[in-house]
């Protein structure tokens, strides 16, 4: 435990070290978020009710993924894994006492407490002087949206790590952050809210894991009926059920990908 | 140095064996040609090698590039499991149970570095207390230790980026040596290195073997290293042993011919005496191959020629080894 600890913060520390990379970040996603909640206002002045969200809780969605575009990583950055996979280095990885998966969710924790304190929060914070967002006055509800924000981040790392293992098979795993670095952010509600997708297919976009990374925590924070069960506690449970068995396989998969190893380079 | 480990007394020749491999084997599967005509084809990267280390031994394991050196390394370390063969490391099965060997041996890889690429020397030594469980004060004390015979002081707290190679190596020795391992596993620990950096890492792994007893396999094409460091030799050669045994039998185990070089008073056309084949001429030096006994070429040499000096040269090691591969390659393995 001690040893995660350690690499937990040292993820926090090197995120640290770039604060001009943080500061455009910010900028980015504040600047992306303004140009996507003026679209969706003038899509709700048109129709102001589209499967239960009013113009109000589609701002606030898209706001919610841009708080959590660098937590999730949804479009990368990838694992570093993945590089090491490709050099081999992960040959010296292999050789701690410690599990794979284990050392590199400790630093992507690193990473994303890091991303979301001093990136994400600030970008909703500039949303919410920005627009009207619908911000919940219960704080339970907040609560459940921390909870919902920490699993978004454990689904996404046990996918992200997925994508990666993937290089021990294929050698390299670029070819896989291509397709996923296309799809994950239509499929998890980041481009768009999945709620505008006819009713059937958001239904079915909602039970993917992608959907755990934005779209669930976003009909938390807003309260949606539409969250398994109908309550917030579905959606947790949903996104729980993602991490529990994604990390499950990750580990499965890494035994697979360790007793077949072809460690790269001499 | 003080140890961390407890004493298990002295190792004998009865003592479990480090490392013990019988009939080692890996094959790897490929695939070539041009798509939906591609065929698979198994290699043997390692071929039935038959290997025992005792506590205490340091092996220097030789072969030319591809023998399968590296292949053999990452066996023995858990990171590549073995096709066929029987193979227990500190009596562990190293692919099943790499996590707990890993708490036994030490790695070091000379192109490759276990250290934190942005962080200070410092902090991934640090880290190695907590990955490796061990007693906050056996860690200070050990690193203290290191600290002072590898010199680490001036660049403790420079991130490791800007360690030169030389730094770079010391500190990944330390972080390798910390939980003071059973056996080191050294993969070209002098690769790169200049010569005062070298015999640096080489002084400092005689002691670790002399008042340690640790046990240490490196490969390695530098055979400084071999002469300096290794009592027995392995030699691997096209994924199969070549030769297993003291560095002095390797030298007898190939005719290596002795060398007289003689620098004549005035350049001449080669030499052809009785017993010494002339190999190359520069002016008025030539170097006779021997064939027999020294001392009667040169009476048949000074006899025809005025020599002015004369040199014997012994053949050395990487002579040696040069003429074991050549020979494995000729006669198409052993």
């Amino acid at each position: 435990m001690r040893v995660h600890c350690a690499v937990y913060a040292r993820g926090l520390r090197r995120y640290s070290t770039y604060r001009a990379a943080t500061l455009a970040g910010i900028l980015t996603n504040s600047v992306f978020g303004a140009i996507s909640a003026t679209v969706m206002l003038a899509l709700f002045a048109a129709r102001p009710q589209i499967n239960g969200y009013d113009a109000g809780d589609a701002v606030t969605q898209v706001f919610v993924g841009q708080t959590l575009i660098a937590v999730v990583a949804v479009m990368g950055p990838p694992l570093e894994l993945g590089e090491r996979v490709r050099s081999g280095d992960v040959g010296t990885d292999l050789l701690r006492p410690v599990s794979l998966q284990g050392w590199w969710l400790s630093e992507d924790l690193g990473r994303a407490t890091f991303q979301l304190v001093f990136r994400g929060v600030p970008t909703f914070a500039v949303g919410a002087l920005l627009f009207d967002l619908v911000l919940p006055a219960d704080p339970v509800r907040w609560a459940a949206v921390l909870v919902s924000a920490v699993l978004a981040v454990l689904v996404s790392f046990s996918l992200r790590y997925l994508y990666e293992l993937a290089g021990f098979w294929i050698m390299d795993s670029r070819g896989i952050w291509a397709v996923a670095g296309l799809l994950g952010p239509v499929a998890a509600g980041m481009l768009l809210p999945l709620t505008l997708f006819p009713p059937a297919l958001a239904d079915v976009l909602r039970l993917l894991p992608w959907a755990s990374m934005v779209q669930i925590p976003a009909e938390i924070l807003l309260g949606k009926d539409t969250l398994p069960g109908g309550t917030a506690l579905g959606g947790l449970a949903l996104q729980a059920g993602w991490a529990a068995a994604l990390l499950a396989l990750g580990a499965w998969t890494t035994d697979r990908a360790t007793r077949r190893v072809v460690v790269q380079g001499g | 140095m003080t140890s961390v480990r407890e004493s298990t007394g002295p190792a004998g020749p009865d003592a479990e064996p480090v490392v013990e491999a019988v009939g080692l084997g890996r094959d790897f599967v490929l695939t070539e040609g041009p798509f939906l005509r591609r065929r698979r084809r198994t290699v043997s990267a390692v071929d039935g090698v038959t290997l025992t280390v005792r506590p205490g031994e340091i092996v220097g394991y030789l072969g030319p590039n591809g023998a399968g050196k590296s292949s053999t390394m990452k066996m023995l370390t858990g990171i590549l499991a073995p096709t066929r063969g029987h193979l227990r490391v500190t009596g562990l099965e190293p692919s099943r149970q790499r996590t707990r060997l890993a708490g036994r041996i030490g790695v070091v890889f000379g192109q490759r570095t276990t250290l934190w690429w942005d962080l200070p020397l410092r902090d991934s030594l640090a880290l190695t207390r907590h990955m490796y469980r061990i007693p906050a004060a056996d860690h200070a004390r050990r690193l203290a230790e290191l600290t002072e015979l590898l010199e680490l002081g001036p660049f403790l707290a420079t991130p490791v980026r800007q360690l030169s190679l030389g730094q770079r190596m010391r500190g990944d020795l330390t972080a390798a040596l910390l939980h003071a391992p059973r056996l080191l596993v050294l993969d070209e620990p002098t690769i790169g290195l200049d010569v005062v950096s070298k015999s640096t890492i080489r002084e400092f792994l005689l002691r670790l073997n002399t008042e340690e007893g640790t046990t240490i396999l490196l490969t390695t094409h530098d055979l400084g290293d071999v002469e300096r460091l290794c009592e027995r030799v392995v030699v691997i050669d096209r994924g199969s042993l070549a030769y297993d045994g003291g560095l002095d039998g390797l030298r007898a185990s190939v005719p290596t011919p002795r060398v007289l070089v003689v620098d004549l008073a005035a350049p001449a056309p080669p030499i052809g005496v009785e017993g010494g084949r002339c190999v190359r001429v520069d002016g008025p030096r030539q170097w006779l191959e021997l064939s027999e006994n020294p001392a009667a070429v040169i009476s048949r040499v000074a006899q025809r020629h005025e020599v002015v000096d004369l040199t014997l040269r012994e053949p050395d090691i990487e002579g040696v080894v040069a003429a074991l591969y050549r020979g494995t390659v000729a006669s198409g393995g052993v």
